[in-house]
């Protein structure tokens, strides 16, 4: 009896929890995934499509185009933050006042708005006002992101890693914080050099943070939009185009509902499945160190 | 109160936790679960209190079934190995703050709290943090925080194993003053047989999660129905002899041949186990009816008045427990005398089938 | 190896001080041979920690050198003393093998391969490692990856002293004999210098040849487990070896007499009148023992008997001072009086808590 009544009550208390997901997340991801199957020609008529918009988008070369851009783009990302943000970290002291100096600085960039950063950056490298823009054109440097292909990546690129290079390092820095100290001076007395510190402590002690970090940084740069869409728009051409302005650019620029709904399905499906063998392969790294077997 | 317990069993997949235990606690009395670390004692506890649930069995609370009653409405308290205290309040805080989550009076409070502190020595601290206390003083805070609620179960899991030995021994020796200043019902879970015999009442040694016996802790002691209890109930580990009663002859292979006196003739032909406690393993002959052997000094550990001898006698193991310090060199070989008197014998069931004489008379 | 001599160290965590309070070590001498097995045993927070990473090279000294031999090593790294360390919980190379974990400090040493193999496997026999070789070493017991610390620190064999910081702490009690079983063989095969710092009398005494005690900063007493228990040199020695610890009463002396709460003790040798009133009497409780009421010893009455099986601890008073007396058999009941009786021999005098010979003073 007694048992019976706690479990009633028990449904009462996740109640809400149920209707805030529900409304958030499961009901919109249903509508989008109406939209995805369905033609309109506008005044709220629609017709039914089956697959042919998913077909569509996986065979049409400017989802192609975009969807490499968006790999090229968070591969470059993870090469240089993830090991940039090791060093920092590393470099960073551990006790004295120099810690939350270093703590606050790395933590500044963070709390920018996302369109905020653009803006910094859109302004920063302008050919006529912008410091960085007007000091390298006077270098006598090519530099210009408006019509420039490879400068727009290059400021994109900076600037993110100016952006998101902290969250790496705070998080790597939490990691070898939590490394006791008898590690490094039974090292000391073993001869081991300042490589194999790295290589046999630091780095092992590291690798469920560097998870998290590799996790975070892939997914949030796979789903870049606010930072190049405040500096380049997408352009010069379509050069910096990602997939999630591509997605805005056929959803709200073209109203190409269809399209967009079952892009944005696919998008998230690839999110997932990356990330998915993101964690699978890493965490088997972790397993293999552990389990030797 | 009295709490029964009723053929519980906790099954975790496939592994029983605890095994049909049948247990009956009653008010003022101190209940103490016997067993090295994975015995059981922590789960065990941990029904008791209702933090879990039994796979099969009850739990009564004077004759009534509270199996399914969480342990937030059971009169339970309960102070584990980490002393866990509030770390922001003071020790006076520490101590009301379960009363003041009963919504207590505030007079009632001061009066209770000042008689907890008195009791547990805390009287000057009242006003400190947790934090600027010794690891004594922060386990009397945690004890005096479980004790102040006037819970009917109290249950202490290894509350001394992460105190220096010169705290344990103090606390220790206060512990049975103050479980009698209360009333309610203590379980005290210890990996330490010395623990056990020093704080009396009643003991249930546990074997993977099995109750092995249960009574008045000396009579366990003295009187173990079976091998495995009398093995929990030993440290250093007890010393056993196997043996083969075989024509008015008990061998250990060729090595060891115990003479049949007391009531070892009258034992059926079979294998035998002797068992016999590290203190009466000794270096010198005290009696002529003493058995000698010869064995090899492994090593040789000093608690300071006693030491611990470890030897090897034709790859047993046996611990000589002798008084006063020794040093013997480890690798050489010594003569050790086994006192027949003294001798537990285990049928191969592993049931007691002769008790050392000493204690048959007591 | 070497003879490792403290010569006059000191050390305050806040610098140089005139106040002899900011000292966590006070001034203190010491010398240890050569391949002895040395112990520091105190409480937490007697110093000893402190005095560990002085020799270790992990703090230098606010005052006062450390030699190795007769070499000043006083402002030498870690490194450079040529040391090794076992710490409280066990340090090994999680990613490595266990024989990679063995052959670390000789790889880091540039020895070859050729080399390095044989001197892996034999200490790997010798610890008793050899079957899990091959294995990686994060998956091992407590007491396995303890014995990979202590391997890297035996496997050069050119250390000058081998350190031990409480290093059974997570070790299963049940393990425990074994491993110092194993310390003192490896002891006694490989000869290093060996210092184990410990809370734990057992322990210290276990290991140690020689244990150096320390309270509140002070080395109380250096001496062999005999002498800690039958002379203890402070009061605070008295109590901290032996379970339960020494009787310590105060008492009067005159002559070869002291008076208990008026009772008098003879004491077999006379003892000069001492300088201070704080003059203390301490007997072990082993050295006790009870005879019925009526017979010679002291008017005690019995507060307590505790059975513990090997003995009986009898807990009695005289007046209000408690003694503890360690007795295999006793019939006596609580509450119930006795007659105390101690034996000269083990009586030990202490002024100002240290301890004092007859007709010295």
């Amino acid at each position: 009896m007694i048992q019976k009544q706690v479990n009633q009550k028990a449904w009462f208390m996740v109640l809400p929890v149920f209707l805030i997901v529900a409304f958030s997340a499961v009901i919109p991801l249903m509508t989008v995934v109406n939209y995805s199957v369905q033609d309109t020609f506008g005044n709220n008529v629609f017709s039914w499509y089956g697959l042919g918009w998913f077909e569509e988008i996986i065979h049409s070369p400017r989802f192609h185009d975009a969807f490499l851009r968006q790999l090229l783009f968070s591969g470059i990302i993870l090469a240089i933050e993830i090991p940039l943000g090791i060093c920092i970290a590393l470099a960073m002291p551990k006790k004295g006042w120099g810690v939350p100096v270093c703590l606050v600085t790395m933590a500044l960039p963070l709390l920018i708005p996302w369109n905020v950063v653009g803006t910094i950056w859109q302004i920063f490298g302008r050919v006529d006002i912008g410091l960085l823009g007007h000091t390298l054109a006077q270098m006598g440097i090519n530099y210009n992101y408006v019509q420039d292909p490879l400068a727009a990546w290059l400021t994109v690129i900076v600037m993110d890693v100016w952006h998101w290079t902290s969250l790496v390092v705070l998080l790597c820095y939490a990691g070898l914080c939590s490394i006791p100290d008898a590690y490094y001076q039974a090292a000391k007395i073993d001869g081991a050099t300042r490589l194999a510190v790295f290589r046999y402590i630091q780095l092992p002690k590291m690798q469920r943070v560097l998870l998290i970090a590799v996790l975070l940084r892939f997914m949030d740069s796979f789903m870049i939009y606010t930072e190049p869409f405040v500096i380049t728009g997408g352009g010069p051409g379509n050069s910096t185009t990602f997939l999630s302005i591509d997605l805005v650019k056929m959803a709200i620029g073209q109203f190409d509902l269809g399209p967009a709904a079952a892009m944005s399905l696919i998008y998230f499906l690839v999110i997932l499945l990356l990330s998915w063998v993101f964690y699978t392969v890493m965490s088997n790294v972790g397993e293999e160190s552990k389990g030797g077997h | 109160m009295q709490l029964q317990l009723e053929n519980v069993c906790k099954k975790v997949g496939k592994d029983f936790h605890i095994r049909d235990v049948n247990l009956t606690l009653e008010a003022g009395t101190l209940n103490i679960l016997l067993g090295p670390t994975l015995s059981g004692k922590t789960s065990l506890m941990r029904l008791m209190a209702g933090l879990d649930q039994p796979t099969s069995g009850r739990v009564l609370v004077n004759g009534e079934d509270v199996t399914g009653v969480p342990v937030q409405k059971r009169n339970v308290a309960m102070v584990y190995q980490q002393f866990i205290n509030y770390p922001n309040l003071t020790v006076y805080e520490n101590i009301a703050s379960p009363l003041r989550i009963a919504k207590t009076p505030k007079d009632v409070i001061a009066k209770k709290v000042q008689e907890m502190a008195d009791l547990l020595k805390l009287g000057p601290m009242l006003k400190r943090s947790p934090q600027e206390l010794s690891g004594g003083q922060q386990q009397r805070t945690a004890l005096a925080r479980a004790l102040v609620k006037g819970a009917g179960l109290v249950l202490l899991d290894e509350p001394l194993a992460n105190l220096d030995y010169k705290l344990r021994e103090e606390l220790r020796e206060e512990f049975p003053r103050i479980f009698a200043a209360t009333g309610s019902i203590f379980v005290y879970a210890t990996t330490e047989p010395s623990e056990a015999l020093l704080l009396g009442g009643n003991t249930a040694p546990l074997h993977e999660g099995t109750v092995t016996q249960f009574g008045e802790t000396i009579k366990v002691f003295r009187r173990p129905q079976n091998l495995i209890t009398a093995q929990i109930f030993s440290d250093p580990p007890l010393n056993v002899l196997p043996v083969t009663k075989l024509n008015n002859t008990m061998l250990f292979k060729s090595h060891v041949e115990v003479p049949l006196v007391g009531k070892l003739p009258e034992l059926p032909d079979a294998d035998y186990t002797i068992a016999f406690q590290p203190n009466n393993l000794s270096i010198i002959r005290k009696a002529d009816s003493d058995i000698s052997v010869k064995a090899k000094v492994a090593v040789t550990e000093i608690t300071g008045s006693e030491s611990y001898i470890h030897v090897d006698v034709a790859g047993l193991r046996w611990v000589v427990l002798a008084h006063g310090i020794h040093n013997i060199d480890i690798d050489a070989t010594i003569e050790v005398f086994l006192d027949p008197s003294t001798f537990y014998v285990f049928d191969k069931n592993h049931n007691l089938v002769v008790t050392p004489a000493s204690v048959s008379e007591a | 190896m070497a003879n490792i001599t403290l010569k006059e160290i000191a050390h305050s965590y806040t610098g140089e001080s005139e106040n002899p309070d900011d000292f966590a070590l006070k001034r203190l001498d010491l010398t240890w041979r050569d391949g002895g097995a040395y112990a520091l045993l105190g409480p937490s927070g007697c110093g000893k920690t402190t005095l560990l990473n002085i020799i270790s090279g992990l703090l230098i000294p606010t005052r006062g050198q450390i030699l190795f031999n007769d070499q000043d090593v006083t402002r030498l790294s870690t490194e450079q003393r040529n040391i090794a360390q076992i710490f409280q919980f066990p340090v090994i190379y999680d990613t490595m093998t266990v024989f990679e974990n063995l052959a670390f400090p000789l790889k880091n040493r540039g020895r070859s391969k050729k080399e390095i193999e044989p001197r892996v496997i034999a200490l790997a026999q010798m610890l008793g490692l050899e079957n899990s070789l091959h294995t990686k070493a994060q998956h091992l017991t407590a007491d396995l990856k303890q014995k990979i610390s202590l391997g890297r620190g035996l496997i050069r064999q050119s250390v000058n002293a081998i350190l031990f910081d409480e290093p059974l702490t997570v070790i299963d009690p049940q393990m425990k004999w074994e491993l110092r079983s194993q310390l003192k063989h490896l002891h006694k095969k490989f000869g290093f210098t060996m210092i184990y710092v410990t809370h734990d009398q057992t322990e210290a005494l276990t290991f140690a040849d020689e244990v150096v005690v320390m309270y509140e900063g002070k080395i109380v007493q250096v001496g062999t487990p005999e002498e800690l228990f039958e002379k203890p040199a402070h009061t605070f020695v008295g109590y901290f070896i032996g379970s339960p610890g020494m009787n310590i009463v105060p008492c009067e002396l005159q002559g070869r007499t002291a008076l208990v709460k008026g009772q008098s003790i003879d004491l077999g040798t006379s003892y000069a009148s001492p300088t201070s009133k704080n003059v203390k009497l301490g007997v072990r409780p082993e050295h006790l023992s009870l005879n019925p009421p009526g017979e010679e010893g002291l008017p005690v009455r019995i507060v307590k008997v505790d059975d513990i099986g090997r003995h009986k601890i009898v807990k009695v008073a005289l007046d209000d001072a408690i003694f503890n007396v360690i007795m295999p058999e006793v019939a006596a009941m609580t509450g119930d009086m006795g007659s105390l009786v101690m034996s000269s021999d083990h009586v030990n005098i202490y002024v100002d808590e240290n301890r004092v010979t007859g007709g010295t003073l």
